[in-house]
């Protein structure tokens, strides 16, 4: 093994970094999120780092219903990256029931209580 | 390719039942419920616990279920699967104990669950114990599951195919409609399209009607070779057919929100039955939520993919409808005990043997059960029929 960590921990390395790291599978071309060490596509071990530039559109979407006493509600989106993979994320700074299916959207880095996590805007959204 | 072993018609159900289905009272464990129901499908085919050589099991309270089972009745299973699946496992297992009955590794195969999950909150045997590990790329948004998977899938499937919440709320009133006519299920009073629009939303599209109960139940099958069947029950239901195909764990790694694996299990039962969605009179398809319904009536090819919404409109999976689907009032009526796979394979038995009373569909000759477990993560088919379709 040539890395000294797994694919998790790179990830939560590079996101501490301020990265948003994907891996492209070198044997394959398919881009790979979650981070593995064995390429989803094809099996090969190929996978190499990349920084994705987090530009994307909400596959799908959902409001989950809260208190406002626990916080309101929030937004739960997989969105599809540009690259081609799906992650589940929230998009922010827009009502979560204004999260539409095809709605373009940009990824953040943001810290959550101490964790920096990736999360979404809509595109030009600049706030 | 080498050919599956042909198990169509090589092993029967000889017993079925349930116990503590709706609210057990709160003074029953688990394995107690379990051992109960498993204890009645045994005297359902005039066998005892003596005679299990086979266990396929499975519980969310127990690290190490088949151990657990196998300790409480006190017997020597040769033969196991306690796969952890999700609720989709009790009706794989009915596979698996086929598989393992064909080729002798055991002779009585017993499968059977056990939950309290309802009255564990408040009585003297414990809430649910979570063993679920926190997957680290959904964790950090808090996603309220299984619901929001099902949410999304969901909404996805009406962006695509212009599915409507009406069309949902079907789901739960046919399953209401056939619970009615079932003295044992848990929710039976009336229910209307217009009550499950107007009920509180959980995670949009999807209402608290929407959603299967939160109950207790357990239920047990007993399972012998075709040749040995008569000599315990007078009227065996055969195994015809059988798949199972898994597809991911978290619902981002689902590749079609809307085209789920039951497409694999659903062509494969069917292959092995050789029957068609067209020759089947009965279908339990496990209806977590009410977009379960929709998908898996499409993708085991009842209707082409995007038409279950139309499918099930003015009644059509409801008492009297085209096809009788849940006719024990389903997950969403009849009882889910965070597990519910167990309780398609039970109501097929009985409305194929006859016995299923005011909901009785006529003459039902092949049943389809369908399970689904984790997020429309894993799916399991099995076809059953009554001696005419052998």
């Amino acid at each position: 093994m040539t890395n000294t960590v797994g694919a998790e921990q790179e990830f939560r390395d590079r996101l501490a970094e301020g990265k948003f790291g994907v891996q492209s599978c070198q044997s394959c071309n398919a881009y790979v999120f979650f981070p593995r060490v064995v390429c989803p596509e094809c099996g090969g071990i190929s996978l190499q780092w990349c920084e994705t530039q987090g530009m994307g559109v909400v596959y799908s979407t959902t409001v989950v219903r809260r208190s406002d006493r626990s916080g309101g509600n929030y937004n739960i989106a997989i969105v599809e990256l540009d690259d081609g993979p799906r992650m589940m994320s929230r998009v922010e700074g827009i009502a979560p029931e204004a999260v539409k299916i095809g709605l373009r959207v940009t990824a953040r880095i943001v810290d959550k209580a101490g964790t920096p996590v990736v999360m979404f805007t809509p595109e030009g959204d600049t706030k | 390719m080498t050919s599956l072993p042909d198990l169509r018609g090589k092993v029967a159900i000889v017993g079925a039942a349930t116990a503590g289905v709706g609210n057990a009272g709160g003074g029953y464990n688990t394995l107690e419920l379990a051992a109960i129901a498993a204890q009645r499908a045994l005297t359902d085919a005039n066998l005892t616990t003596r005679q299990v050589d086979g266990l396929f099991n499975n519980s969310a309270y127990h690290f190490l279920p088949a151990l657990s089972m196998t300790e409480y009745l006190n017997i020597r299973p040769k033969v196991i699967d306690a796969s952890t699946i999700g609720g989709s496992g009790y009706v794989s297992y009915v596979l698996s104990a086929a598989m393992a009955l064909y080729t002798g590794q055991c002779d009585v195969a017993l499968i059977c669950h056990g939950s309290n999950q309802l009255s564990g909150r408040s009585g003297t045997h414990g809430r649910l114990p979570s063993l679920m590990e926190p997957h680290p790329y959904e964790e950090p948004y808090e996603p309220r599951m299984p619901i929001a998977a099902y949410a999304m899938a969901a909404a996805r499937h009406m962006h695509e195919y212009g599915t409507t919440r009406e069309h949902l709320a079907e789901v739960a009133v046919a399953a209401r409609k056939w619970a009615a006519l079932n003295p044992e299920a848990y929710e039976r009073g009336p229910l209307t399209k217009e009550d499950v629009l107007a009920s509180k939303m959980i995670c949009d599209p999807l209402t608290v009607r929407d959603c299967c109960l939160v109950t207790d139940g357990a239920g047990a099958v007993v399972m012998v070779r075709a040749e040995d069947a008569g000599r315990y029950s007078s009227n065996p239901v055969y195994f015809l057919g059988g798949g199972v195909e898994l597809s991911h764990r978290q619902i981002a790694s689902m590749p079609d929100l809307t085209v789920t694996a039951a497409k694999g299990s659903g062509q494969r039962a069917f292959a092995m039955a050789r029957l068609s969605p067209q020759d089947v009179d009965i279908a339990e398809l496990y209806d977590a939520f009410t977009i379960n319904t929709l998908l898996f009536l499409e993708d085991l090819g009842f209707c082409p993919k995007g038409e279950g919404g139309r499918f099930v409109s003015d009644g059509g999976i409801a008492p009297g409808g085209q096809l009788p689907v849940n006719t024990n009032g389903g997950g969403l009526s009849f009882c889910h005990p965070g597990m519910y796979g167990i309780f398609t394979v039970i109501e097929a038995v009985r409305q194929l043997r006859g016995e299923a009373d005011a909901r009785q569909v006529k003459d039902a000759q092949v049943a389809l059960c369908h399970g689904n477990g984790g997020v429309l993560s894993s799916q399991a088919t099995v076809v059953l029929g009554m001696p005419s379709t052998l």
